[in-house]
């Protein structure tokens, strides 16, 4: 086909004359025995189609004409290896216009013939030429009309060209006559197009009159309607009595008795207010919205997609209007009070009752406020009857209780920990206290500065009542800007978050109260705060890249990240297969795990951290996270004495040789004994204080109980996962082989056999993978599959890559077809060449041997005669 | 200041007279001295000065006699004037070889740049006899000083190498460069005896690995020798142990600087094989040699495979030339005639050694596996085994086993992809879940995958836009207030 189209440029660009071509087509197509109609099957509205006529005749002689001029040519010098060389100045080149081409042609053969020409010979004038054309030959052939300037008025003769010649009989003469001889011409009949002309002014006219009289009419209803409304009053006294009766219903004049009767009739009742909600009833509301939003979380973790939930086709009524209007609820609001004010929107709902529950809160605390045995032991039945639902929550609460009687120093801690309600008790009694001191309202700060400067020599309750108090003051509902201005407070308070984190002796107690405005804000405005913690992540990632292109290495980030990547969990639903902040969250975990240097003792808490929030975070969704488990061989195979790894291979960051090996190895025997399991102070991670060799030790030993306790949990967490053993293998090879477990002291060892049970326990279980059938190809059916045409000539369905692909293959197929069809027409006309050749051939033969017959015949018979003669004489 | 303008005046009357001519010793003694700043000074001076006496012709050209000798020889006072001079030459380019080894890279610079000079006004105007063939003669000894300049044993030059790349544009100097790399190669490395000299042969790759050979031969008239002497000099370079880092380096470039310009490719097999032969990420690099030359000059590499198999170990998903060796593994797995036994082999193997994969390299290595599957059907079995055997106690894949046809990876199935469909990271367990339904015909195009990064991936999903944001509904408790939190088992707010 290229070839083809490479032909029919070739041929097309010679032809000038392009007139006489035009015509013979415009003949052609005109003669009915040329022309083939190809008939189509349907009518289709919009389908442009460009077969619908054919011109067998005149395309089979183009393409005769065409391999006559290129294929018959190559035919006829394929046994010779002479070349004909057009060396024509830019012949093949289509860049340059043929006129260009023309001139330049023109001036290199001047240049050529300029200095060859016969010096003597002053006669000799080069031809001169129009167009590649000798002036001569134009001169005689002065009839010729270029039929390129005007191929449309072809055959006619303009009026100018005719004035010019004959003196013309039309518009010059006419005007003249205009002038002067007027009263003539009226006389004279009216030609044709007079008559139009004047036909049209009339319809012109009368028009402009229909147009008047509207107006008009127009004008004179308004002036009509104008006095009708005057004298209407007028009227209006003297209509019938009956009509005038309605009317007075109607608009019945005011009277005291109505009013009153009126007022009491459509005074709203003392309707009962929706009734107060009993304990079990709230509680199973709670358990109903629990169990709702349990509902969404599972399915977010199964990544199933809400739209398509979303989009399911409802019911759709007969007598649906089909306009979009759906009457959901009920918004008429109903003016309703409630405490003492006017009950204004629905969004301020969530915010009241969690002002309520502070309220009940309160007057709890009031009630007890001496005995703050009993209070706990109501907080905690409080606890209980909320959470009445979730058995592990009752649980909890009880072994909190039971921790609380354990031990004095425990049971403080788990106050402030755990025991929400009651840290809201003190707080508010202390609020009492503070209350007196802090101004009431506060306005939004508008940067960092101002915000830490608010805060700034507060204790943690009265930093906790301000950040409340702003919160109540900027609700958005009351004004406009609120909204992003508290959506700033979130980011401020996370920026002030991190700043506490990363002082040289961290407030983490503050942080762990500040949470619970973060919560509430986050609940507030999820997008802002998402938007924030996503910013956070950015720069973090963002730095430890820079720093591994520089360094080649990073190390891991300051507890603030750590800290940050906590509240993530606490502010998100970890388990989403999805999450805009969560995902991203996970990823940069990953990265601290795989990329960072564990080169100290710190790096190796971090990293434990880390492994921690891993675990909490796929705590729901069993997730596997292969970094985790990476990272604890790791941990343990710092663990050991340098020896070569068997059995096993840790990964990046840890290796079998390197300069961290040992970090977590204890020899010493008295420490080892000594020790004691404690819980890893998080402030240890921005500075060691404990210098001593014994302290330190004891960290050591405190990680490697802390890493046998995440093996144990990862174990359980994993274990229904099909290569759970697989995964497994390299820290079982390790526990069991090599790590040595009688020196350890007992609780250690007690650890160390709780993990190692864990992950032995466990039944190995491999059934084969069947993948999933495929659907089964349905059988064809007649009933015609109706697809919705949304553009012609495309076809539907199949993603964008696989509609390319089609139609890659499908032009494949048509190019390829084309091109057979063309090899085949240039054989068969080959072939005709050749044939013709060869019936040439031998008709010349045949002639020649006739010939070469016949005057042997003559010959003969001149022979004969000569020797009849002979004879005869 | 006053230093620099005696210097100048020096010079000028060495070149004013010849009567001051002894005035040299002046600049020649500075150059020599202590002082950093007359060192400098007396090196640009001597420059300048020979530079003018080269372009005079004042200095003998021809084979050189003993300075005694010269002298007391029968020749014209200007033949002895030119003796003279011409070993006043000879100390002045001994006192700035000198100078290359100094402490400060200024004036190693200045050195190097001065000798440079005179290698290219001797080039101009000879001092050895013309060859009989009447082509320019090349300053080989001089050249010689600089390259030996350039390769301390005992410390890092490649600053100053790297300085000195420019000159190596040229043709000649590239060539006879090459040459006196050559040489002192086979110097250096014959005294240590085998011994690793990691600083002479950091500053030979440094010097030698950017070397830019011309691409054609039009280039240059003798374009075969140039490769040849190139080769050489590689080969050299390449027969005696290479510290490991370096090691790596060379294999790095072998593939598009080295091999190209090879005369005879062929001979880099030895280092090529014992280099595969080391394991770790050696013999990845190795691998990329290695096929060139299968692939372009019929090397035949028994058992590779096996040993391709063999390379395979947790550290190829973490390692930096992961993309490099996963573009050559799809290579030499894209044939159809490879038995089903030895793909299931690497696909079994790829997929267990993918558990410990972080989420940039599961995300190329799933859909490398998937294109395994598309190009060798028989293997489908490890996805899909109908009337398989159920409840089996082991995975019958021997992960331990050298050679794949004994793995019996073809009775397995793919648990592991099974597993991954549970990975955290959401792109990861979609691309797993593929697998589970039979597979499309088109193969997944992998070369975007092969060069993911975390940060990337990071990026990537940190930018997408969130239409909605689910919340946590269970009310905090403070930091560690979550019901059964791992974090308040072992670790305190303190």
């Amino acid at each position: 086909m290229g070839k083809a189209a490479k032909r029919k440029r070739k041929v097309s660009v010679p032809s000038t004359a392009k007139g006489p071509v035009k015509s013979a087509m415009a003949m052609v197509k005109s003669n009915p025995f040329e022309v083939k109609v190809n008939r189509q099957k349907f009518n289709i509205l919009g389908r442009k189609t460009k077969n619908d006529v054919g011109l067998p005749g005149v395309s089979r002689s183009k393409a005769i004409k065409k391999r006559t001029q290129t294929l018959l040519k190559e035919y006829k010098e394929r046994e010779k290896t002479n070349v004909f060389k057009d060396k024509r100045f830019g012949e093949y080149n289509t860049k340059i216009s043929p006129e260009e081409k023309m001139i330049r042609r023109f001036t290199l053969e001047r240049q050529k013939n300029y200095g060859k020409k016969n010096i003597y010979n002053l006669n000799e004038d080069e031809e001169l030429t129009h167009y590649g054309q000798s002036l001569a030959e134009i001169e005689k052939m002065n009839d010729i009309i270029d039929s390129d300037s005007d191929t449309e008025e072809r055959g006619t003769l303009s009026a100018e060209l005719t004035a010019a010649h004959f003196g013309g009989g039309g518009g010059l003469l006419r005007k003249k006559a205009s002038s002067g001889q007027q009263d003539e011409e009226e006389e004279k009949p009216k030609s044709r197009k007079e008559l139009i002309e004047e036909m049209i002014t009339k319809s012109k006219q009368e028009k402009q009159e229909r147009q008047t009289q509207r107006e008009s009419a127009l004008e004179l209803t308004e002036k009509l309607d104008n006095d009708w409304k005057e004298i209407q009053t007028l009227i209006a006294r003297k209509t019938p009595k009956s009509e005038k009766k309605d009317k007075e219903v109607e608009k019945p004049k005011p009277d005291e008795y109505d009013m009153i009767v009126r007022e009491l009739g459509f005074e709203m009742k003392a309707k009962p207010s929706e009734r107060m909600k009993t304990e079990e009833e709230l509680a199973k509301e709670e358990q109903a919205r629990l169990q709702k939003l349990e509902a969404d979380r599972l399915r977010r973790m199964h990544g199933l997609d809400e739209q398509a939930n979303k989009k399911k086709p409802s019911h759709v009524s007969a007598d649906d209007l089909a306009d979009g209007f759906i009457l959901d609820k009920d918004d008429r609001r109903l003016l309703s009070y409630k405490n003492g004010k006017i009950n204004i929107e629905n969004e301020e709902e969530e915010e009241k009752d969690g002002e309520d529950e502070e309220e009940e809160a309160e007057e709890g605390g009031k009630e007890d406020n001496g005995n703050e045995e009993e209070s706990q032991e109501e907080s905690a039945s409080e606890d209980e009857d909320v959470a009445a639902d979730s058995h592990s929550d009752l649980e909890s609460n009880v072994e909190s209780e039971e921790e609380e009687t354990a031990g004095n120093k425990e049971q403080n801690k788990h106050k402030t920990n755990e025991n929400e309600s009651q840290s809201v008790e003190e707080l508010d009694r202390k609020m009492e206290a503070a209350k007196s001191e802090l101004p009431y309202t506060f306005a939004v700060p508008e940067s960092y500065e101002t915000f830490k400067s608010l805060l700034a020599g507060r204790t943690i309750e009265q930093q906790l009542i301000i950040l409340d108090r702003i919160q109540k003051c900027n609700h958005p509902s009351l004004a406009v800007g609120n909204k992003a201005k508290l959506e700033k407070l979130f980011g401020f308070l996370l920026e002030y978050i991190g700043e506490l984190a990363t002082l040289d002796l961290p407030e983490l107690r503050t942080i762990d109260k500040l949470v619970l405005p973060l919560y509430n804000l986050c609940q507030m405005f999820p997008e802002a705060a998402s938007d924030s913690i996503k910013f956070i992540l950015r720069d973090a990632a963002h730095d430890m890249e820079e720093l591994i292109e520089v360094k080649g290495r990073a190390t891991l980030p300051g507890l603030d990240m750590l800290i940050y990547l906590k509240i993530t969990s606490l502010l998100f639903p970890t388990s989403d297969f999805m999450h805009p902040v969560v995902t991203p969250a996970f990823m940069y975990m990953s990265q601290l795990l795989t990329k960072c240097r564990i080169t100290t003792l710190q790096d190796v808490i971090k990293g434990l951290f880390i492994c921690c929030l891993f675990l909490e975070y796929v705590s729901l969704s069993k997730r596997f996270v292969p970094e985790l488990i990476n990272f604890l061989l790791g941990v343990l195979h710092i663990s050991l004495p340098k020896k070569r790894a068997q059995g096993y291979t840790v990964v990046h960051p840890f290796s079998p040789v390197g300069k961290n090996l040992e970090l977590l190895l204890v020899c010493d025997k008295k420490d080892l004994e000594s020790w004691q399991k404690q819980n890893l102070p998080l402030s240890i991670v921005t500075r060691l204080k404990e210098t001593s060799r014994t302290e330190m030790n004891h960290i050591r030993l405190s990680c490697l109980a802390l890493c046998f306790d995440l093996i144990k949990k990862c174990a359980a967490l994993y274990e229904s996962l099909p290569s759970f053993h697989e995964i497994m293998h390299p820290v079982r090879v390790l526990l069991t082989q090599h790590v040595p477990v009688n020196e350890y002291p007992e609780k250690m060892q007690e650890w160390y056999h709780s993990a190692l049970k864990e992950l032995e326990n466990k039944v190995k279980q491999y059934t084969p993978l069947i993948s999933e059938k495929k659907k089964p190809v349905p059988l064809k059916q007649y009933t015609p599959k109706i697809v919705k045409v949304l553009e012609f000539g495309r076809k539907q369905g199949g993603s964008k890559k696989e509609q390319e692909r089609k139609q890659l293959i499908q032009r494949h197929k048509r190019e390829l077809k084309g091109a057979i069809r063309e090899i085949r027409k240039d054989n068969q006309f080959l072939a005709r060449m050749q044939l013709s050749e060869i019936m040439e051939r031998d008709s010349a033969r045949k002639r020649k041997v006739k010939e070469l017959l016949g005057s042997l015949s003559a010959q003969e018979g001149e022979w004969k005669a000569m020797k009849r003669k002979r004879g005869k004489n | 200041m006053a230093r620099a303008a005696a210097v100048a005046d020096c010079v000028q009357a060495v070149l004013g007279s010849r009567a001051s001519a002894n005035r040299v010793f002046e600049l020649l003694e500075l150059l020599g001295g202590e002082d950093e700043e007359d060192a400098a000074c007396a090196a640009r001076a001597c420059g300048r000065l020979f530079g003018a006496l080269l372009q005079r012709g004042e200095l003998l050209a021809g084979p050189l006699p003993a300075e005694e000798a010269c002298l007391a020889g029968s020749g014209s006072a200007e033949d002895k004037y030119k003796a003279w001079m011409r070993h006043r030459y000879q100390e002045c380019v001994a006192g700035l070889a000198e100078l290359m080894g100094h402490g400060s890279f200024r004036l190693k610079e200045l050195a190097l740049c001065t000798l440079m000079r005179f290698v290219e006004l001797e080039a101009k105007h000879p001092l050895v006899a013309a060859e009989p063939q009447g082509s320019r003669t090349f300053p080989r000894e001089r050249l010689k000083v600089v390259v030996d300049g350039l390769l301390p044993i005992n410390e890092d030059a490649s600053l100053l190498i790297s300085r000195f790349q420019e000159y190596m544009e040229y043709d000649d100097v590239r060539y006879f460069v090459i040459k006196a790399v050559t040489g002192s190669i086979a110097q250096v490395m014959q005294k240590t005896k085998e011994r690793p000299l990691p600083f002479y042969q950091q500053n030979v790759f440094s010097l030698i690995s950017p070397i830019n050979m011309p691409n054609k031969e039009s280039d240059m008239v003798k374009f075969l020798a140039h490769k040849q002497a190139f080769e050489k000099m590689w080969l050299s370079f390449l027969k005696h142990k290479l510290p490991a880092g370096l090691y790596k380096k060379v294999l790095v470039i072998m593939h598009d600087s080295i091999l190209p310009y090879m005369n005879e490719p062929t001979l880099m097999i030895d280092f090529l094989t014992v280099a595969y032969g080391i394991g770790g990420a050696i013999s990845l690099l190795a691998l990329n040699g290695l096929f060139i030359l299968i692939h372009q000059h019929n090397l035949e590499y028994p058992d590779f495979y096996k040993k391709l198999y063999s390379l395979l170990d947790p550290s190829i998903y973490h390692v930096k030339y992961r993309a490099r060796f996963f573009h050559l593994t799809d290579l030499f797995l894209s044939s159809s005639h490879l038995p089903a036994y030895l793909v299931a082999a690497f696909i079994k193997r790829l997929s267990r050694l993918a558990l410990t994969a972080p989420p940039e390299a599961l995300l190329m290595i799933i859909p490398f596996i998937c294109n395994l599957f598309r190009r060798h059907p028989a293997c489908s079995v490890l996805v899909h085994r109908p009337n398989g055997p159920a409840g089996m106690s082991e995975d019958p894949y021997i992960m331990e086993e050298e050679q794949p046809s004994q793995s019996r990876a073809l009775e397995s199935s793919l648990w592991e992809i099974q597993t991954l469909q549970n990975h955290y990271h959401p792109d990861v367990a979609k691309a797993a879940a593929v697998l589970n339904h039979s597979l499309s015909e088109i193969e997944d195009d992998l070369s975007g995958l092969l060069e993911l990064s975390a940060y990337e991936l990071f990026d990537k999903e940190v930018k997408k836009k969130a239409i909605d944001v689910p919340l946590e509904f269970e009310q905090v408790r403070g930091l560690f207030g979550k019901k059964n939190d791992i974090f308040a088992e072992h670790f305190t707010l303190d």
